[in-house]
């Protein structure tokens, strides 16, 4: 209780239940202390187990977890200061919201009176004081994961970790409970790390995005950087708001690369992050689909742009500011522009129209 | 197919009637067959008991078969006070405390079982089985068994010894089998919340894994009782010297010829009434317990 620093580092860290596979393959990992942080993954990529392991649930098979400057490996999660909010909230069903909540306190040998008094106090900040004697069962799924956020709150742990826990909740209520989720981090005031496979959840709320696949992370940082300047095409394609193309590099000319491609003329792209690149190279490029302009095929393009690639619409949605148009322009894989609503409806597209796909130049971004 | 469609009035019409059950109007007649066959099925189970019961109330008059003659308590006062019924009080006390014994034993083992069997472990597989197997066992070839190996370690059999234990081999393996199936409903992340809040292993049996198992036990206590209460193979070459209720009622039925044989499975039943009442009721109160905190 004399630490009450909650940063974060994992080095090294590696788990595998079978010894042959690793669920968790090396991670090195720095999270600042007050931080919100996601990790984001399909299922069965290791983001749950790395959750656990920083929880002190799990045992690493390798590697150092340091908590506030102290390595915690081999602690039970008391001694970590950590506190864990459980998938499906796992609140005692014999329990009332109260007693819930009070639950780490009266197993720390707390009296009766203080521990409800406290208790109370928590049940007051999570808003739940007129269902205090009520039974988990009773409550509704959001009411539910208020208790959990407070049974785990109320032994002030340095860390607060969060399994999946917007997944039970229906689709308007899960954007409200993240609301709330903030909120209390920013009141408690410590690290909060949440396991979540949606991206949306994960650019919502993060300071610090945690990309995974495969027991490895595969990119680190601000939601604006995951999102905008992905490392590669795992990452531009799981964060998603991109069209991920692949060609061969036809020539390099200073400050950008050309690469072959259905376009005519191939698709001109700035060099920035990637300085190494040489004729010949396989390389994939990301375009975020809202920076993708459809023109009719013979107008003139929007100025900056300098590619143009003639394609088919496949399918169009409406989804309110914007609307979703799907092409043929690249085989094989996606290709859809956002155009916003006011554009489209100026003139709009039908299934089956021939369109030129352009975009500014420089917003194409080369990945790794 | 034809003469479906000849009984619909008009085919053309748009429906009225529902195809499977009728809107309007009775049961379909199976019904009315299953009501019959579920009477009858009472009636074969309870129907000879209850002529045990009606027989019991006879006057002093009173014999082994119907009709019945009279109608008094006679033969319930003669169980408890003539020596030439045996030792009905005697065997009855046994018989309690024994079950009670095997209950206590029972609801134990079974609850540390479920616990051991949380996790897979090595063997799991052939322990279970061997308990199983038990169950399997011819009941009186398992007590002769028992009684056997007392001699032969030249032990003496009794009721609190050798019938304890081979009574325990019949009710253990039903208990743990209920408490598996009560176990498959625990949610083990509940465990694994209350050492994440800090509770100790004994913490987390007592304040969290108990009191949501609390029905269930309470059913393997039932089970344990009753199994015990009424067991007659296993005991018979185990209990030694003194009776147990079952092994008594038997040997009346080879010496006693008076309606107090009767008056003795009434009142044997009524027990087992009261137990399985007061389990069931100790059920409903849990959860009642837990209902009524909740209004707040």
């Amino acid at each position: 209780m004399k630490n009450d620093r909650g940063d974060i580092e994992l080095a090294g860290v590696c788990k595998s239940f079978d010894g042959a596979t690793y669920v968790v393959d090396g991670v090195n990992l720095k999270i600042a202390d007050g931080a919100y942080c996601c990790f984001i993954g399909p299922s069965g990529c290791g983001k749950t187990t790395i959750l656990r392991m920083i929880a002190g649930h799990e045992d690493p098979t390798a590697g150092e977890i340091v908590i506030g400057g102290q390595n915690v490996v081999g602690l039970a999660p008391v001694q970590r200061r950590t506190a864990m909010m459980f998938q499906s909230y796992a609140l005692f069903p014999h329990l009332t919201v109260r007693e819930n909540i009070a639950f780490a306190l009266r197993v720390r040998g707390m009296s009766k009176t203080d521990r409800l008094r406290a208790a109370d106090a928590m049940i007051e900040k999570v808003r739940l004081s007129q269902f205090a004697d009520r039974l988990p069962a009773q409550l509704s799924g959001g009411q539910q994961q208020r208790v959990a956020l407070a049974r785990a709150a109320i032994t002030e742990p340095r860390v607060l970790l969060l399994d999946e826990p917007l997944s039970a909740l229906d689709e308007q209520l899960r954007v409200q409970m993240r609301q709330e989720l903030r909120r209390m981090q920013r009141e408690l005031g410590i690290t909060f790390i949440h396991v979540t496979h949606t991206q949306l959840e994960a650019i919502a709320l993060a300071d610090l995005v945690v990309v995974m696949e495969q027991g490895k992370i595969k990119q680190a940082g601000p939601a604006r950087d995951v999102y905008a300047h992905p490392h590669d095409r795992y990452v531009a394609e799981f964060m998603g708001g991109q069209n991920v193309l692949s060609g061969r590099v036809e020539k390099v000319n200073g400050a950008s690369f050309t690469l072959a491609q259905a376009a005519p003329d191939g698709i001109e792209v700035p060099l920035q992050a990637r300085p190494t690149v040489s004729v010949g190279d396989k390389v994939d490029i990301a375009v975020r689909r809202d920076d993708v302009a459809l023109v009719r095929p013979g107008k003139d393009l929007p100025p900056g742009c300098t590619t143009s690639l003639p394609s088919r619409v496949l399918a169009i949605e409406y989804q309110g500011y914007f609307v979703k148009v799907m092409l043929d322009t690249v085989p094989d894989d996606e290709f859809v522009a956002y155009v916003p609503e006011k554009t489209f409806f100026a003139d709009p597209f039908t299934v089956g129209d021939v369109v030129m796909a352009t975009w500014a130049t420089g917003s194409a971004l080369p990945l790794a | 197919m034809s003469a479906v469609l000849a009984d619909m009035p008009d085919a053309v019409a748009p429906a009225t009637t529902k195809a499977i059950a009728p809107s309007k109007g009775g049961r379909p007649w199976t019904f009315y067959v299953l009501a019959a066959l579920f009477t009858f099925y009472v009636l074969a189970l309870y129907g000879p008991m209850f002529c045990i019961y009606v027989l019991s109330f006879q006057d002093i008059r009173g014999g082994l078969v119907f009709p019945m003659k009279g109608q008094s308590l006679h033969w319930f006062v003669d169980l408890f006070t003539q020596v030439r019924t045996g030792d009905v009080k005697g065997s009855f006390d046994r018989s309690i405390k024994l079950a009670v014994i095997v209950t206590g034993i029972t609801v134990v083992v079974s609850f540390l079982a479920g616990l051991g069997f949380r996790k897979r472990f090595r063997g799991d597989t052939v322990v279970f089985y061997m308990m199983i197997g038990s169950l399997v066992a011819p009941g009186l070839v398992l007590g002769l068994g028992t009684g056997l190996l007392f001699q032969a370690l030249g032990l003496n059999a009794s009721w609190y010894t050798s019938a304890l234990g081979a009574q325990l081999s019949w009710t253990l393996p039903f208990g743990v089998l209920v408490m598996f199936a009560v176990m498959s409903r625990f949610n083990h992340v509940w465990e694994e919340a209350a050492y994440d809040l800090g509770a100790s292993r004994w913490q987390s049996i007592r304040l969290v894994m108990i009191p949501v198992l609390a029905p269930g036990l309470v059913a393997v206590a039932l089970f344990g009782f009753t199994l015990s209460y009424d067991e007659f193979a296993r005991s018979l070459q185990t209990a030694g010297s003194l009776n147990t209720l079952p092994l008594e009622i038997w040997s009346m039925t080879l010496n006693v010829t008076s309606p107090s044989l009767y008056a003795l499975g009434t009142v044997t039943t009524i027990v087992s009434f009261i137990v399985i009442g007061a389990s069931l009721g100790t059920i409903v109160l849990i959860q009642k317990k837990r209902g009524s905190r909740s209004k707040g």
